[in-house]
């Protein structure tokens, strides 16, 4: 039986640089403990995949990754997380640290902007002004997020207004548009159908060249579709983690996690 | 198969019921208003004229116009907005989008609610303490529309705190989580799409500070004035304050006078609030999530 972290250590063949490293993460809401004890390393250029049954603490690892805390005076943060190796609670720009995050979030968020207005907003929080430049990114974006075809024509009509398959599209345009090293998405299909579903899958699969993927899922089956590996959570702590196709052919280190994959409870 | 039970009979006997009984409330809830406009419309339109509208009074105010008074109300309601949108406003979007919720803020945003209870002749002697004697304005248009501007700050804050609150919480994280600071947040997407609420909030408000009467009468407001104001440390006309005068203080006025001053009132209140509907409207067709 090998331990979570132990697991977590670089298998052979397969190393590639820490991008987002965790140890002895644990989070709280006030009193009530949500994460406890989380350590695995995210390498770069992987899609990490984290299954896992509802309040099993998924989405809360990805606010710490983001320092959403800071919005939520509730929330504390235990031990530590480092992106590219830096500590990110002494990382002192924090708006830095976000902007190289995208996420998408599990019901679409189309702002009430235009759907170009959408995509052009983070370059403009980062002061790129020019009409010409920004062209070139919301077509390339909105391309990447296989939308470009669907909505070429209605650029300045109301992102909100977009069915949601394609308000989920134009999150993932929008996260795009950060230029991110890392996107994180917090189970992107629930509202979207599995048609539109598969297409993101296709996007994120062509993505993983350009970047690192943290994707947390609750279909087994597209974990096992996408993720190179994948972390169990249950209850708040990591049961397991491992390469992907490890723990579907039954190489777990806890049974719960074969009961999960298999279906027999969550 | 589909025949009316006993209980289906009662169900709609009761509903046909409640439906008369409602109707009834609105149309007596409607009922004065129609007889206030049409009397007002009745006695005071004959009176309404070009002259009426842009000549002072006359003969002891009992003939000519009420310019003065017009643009009396006008310039006090400007100079008020002037003062408490910019602060009312900001300290909205402070209590709303910075401050921590916790027992202090819960505290200011108490003493706001109660602040919109306060009786307005309480504000005008807070005023006439505060604008006229501390500050030394005098009585002035700049301490009316101040006394004006507190009375009015509590409707600003609560109306932009609530339509700043309408904007949901997702828009706010989503832009967060960008690594945009909380001020572009505000700027890029809370405010373009509060900003429907804060206007009616505030032009809501502009029709009730014209009509208001006594926080401006020991504190700018005057009786009778030969000339216009010449800065906002000059005593103005106002209507309220001359409708008050025509009808309670003049010794033969001619009837159909105070009636035409307050048509004039009314309808200035109307034209604000349709205006503000009309925005409303104009800017929710364009407002979708």
């Amino acid at each position: 039986m090998v331990s979570p972290a132990e697991n977590a250590m670089p298998a052979a063949g397969r190393e590639g640089r820490v991008k987002v490293g965790v140890r002895d993460l644990g989070i709280l809401y006030g009193a009530e403990r949500a994460l406890d004890g989380i350590n695995f390393d995210i390498r770069e250029h992987e899609i990490f995949g984290i299954i896992g049954p509802a309040n099993a603490g998924k989405t809360s690892f990805l606010k710490a990754v983001n320092r959403m805390d800071m919005f939520n005076s509730e929330m504390t943060v235990e031990g530590t997380i480092t992106f590219n190796g830096l500590d990110i609670r002494k990382v002192r720009n924090v708006y830095g640290l976000r902007s190289r995050i995208g996420v998408v979030f599990p019901l679409p968020v189309g702002l009430p902007m235009t759907v170009y207005d959408n995509v052009a907003l983070s370059p403009r929080l980062k002061g790129q002004n020019e009409k010409a430049e920004l062209d070139v990114i919301v077509e390339r974006c909105l391309r990447r997020a296989a939308l470009w075809d669907e909505v070429k024509d209605r650029l300045s009509s109301l992102g909100s207004m977009l069915s949601g398959g394609q308000q989920q599209r134009l999150t993932i345009a929008r996260a795009l548009s950060q230029e991110p090293e890392l996107l994180m998405l917090d189970e992107f299909s629930i509202a979207v159908d599995p048609v539109t579903t598969m297409r993101i899958e296709d996007v994120l699969k062509e993505l993983k060249s350009e970047m690192t993927i943290i994707l947390v899922t609750n279909l087994v089956q597209q974990a096992r579709r996408l993720a190179d590996r994948t972390a169990f959570f249950l209850e708040g702590k990591c049961v397991d983690v491992g390469i992907t196709e490890d723990l579907f052919t039954g190489e777990v280190s806890d049974p719960r996690t074969r009961d999960y994959i298999e279906g027999r409870f969550g | 198969m589909f025949e009316a039970t006993a209980l289906n009979r009662r169900n709609d006997r009761v509903q046909k019921t409640f439906r008369l009984a409602l109707g009834g409330m609105t149309a007596i809830l409607i009922l004065p208003v129609i007889l206030i406009l049409g009397t007002l419309i009745y006695k005071g339109g004959p009176v309404i004229s070009f002259e009426f509208l842009f000549t002072g009074p006359t003969q002891g105010m009992t003939a000519g116009g009420i310019f003065p008074a017009l643009l009396g109300t006008i310039i006090l309601v400007v100079v008020a907005l002037l003062a408490s949108v910019p602060l009312g406003v900001a300290a909205a979007i402070y209590l709303s989008e910075y401050a921590p919720d916790n027992w202090f803020t819960r505290t200011i945003n108490l003493a706001i609610i109660n602040l919109a209870g306060v009786p307005s002749i309480v504000h005008a002697l807070f005023g006439v303490g505060a604008f006229v004697i501390f500050f030394k304005f005098g009585t002035s248009i700049l301490a009316a529309s101040l006394t004006l501007a507190i009375m009015t700050l509590p409707v600003v804050i609560v109306a932009t705190r609530e339509s700043l609150q309408s904007v949901p919480m997702a828009f706010r994280e989503a832009c967060w989580n960008m690594g945009a600071t909380r001020w572009q947040t505000i700027r890029r997407v809370v405010l373009p799409n509060a900003i429907t609420g804060i206007l009616t909030g505030v032009i809501l408000e502009v029709s009730r500070t014209a009509g208001e009467t006594a926080p401006i009468m020991f504190t700018g407001a005057a009786f009778f004035l030969p000339l216009l104001p010449q800065s906002v440390f000059d005593q103005t006309m106002a209507l309220s304050l001359h409708l008050f005068v025509v009808s309670t203080q003049v010794p033969g006025m001619p009837e159909h006078l105070p009636y035409g001053v307050a048509l004039v009132l009314i309808a200035m209140v109307l034209l604000m609030n349709s205006a503000s509907i009309a925005l409303r409207m104009y800017l929710r067709g364009k407002k979708k999530w």
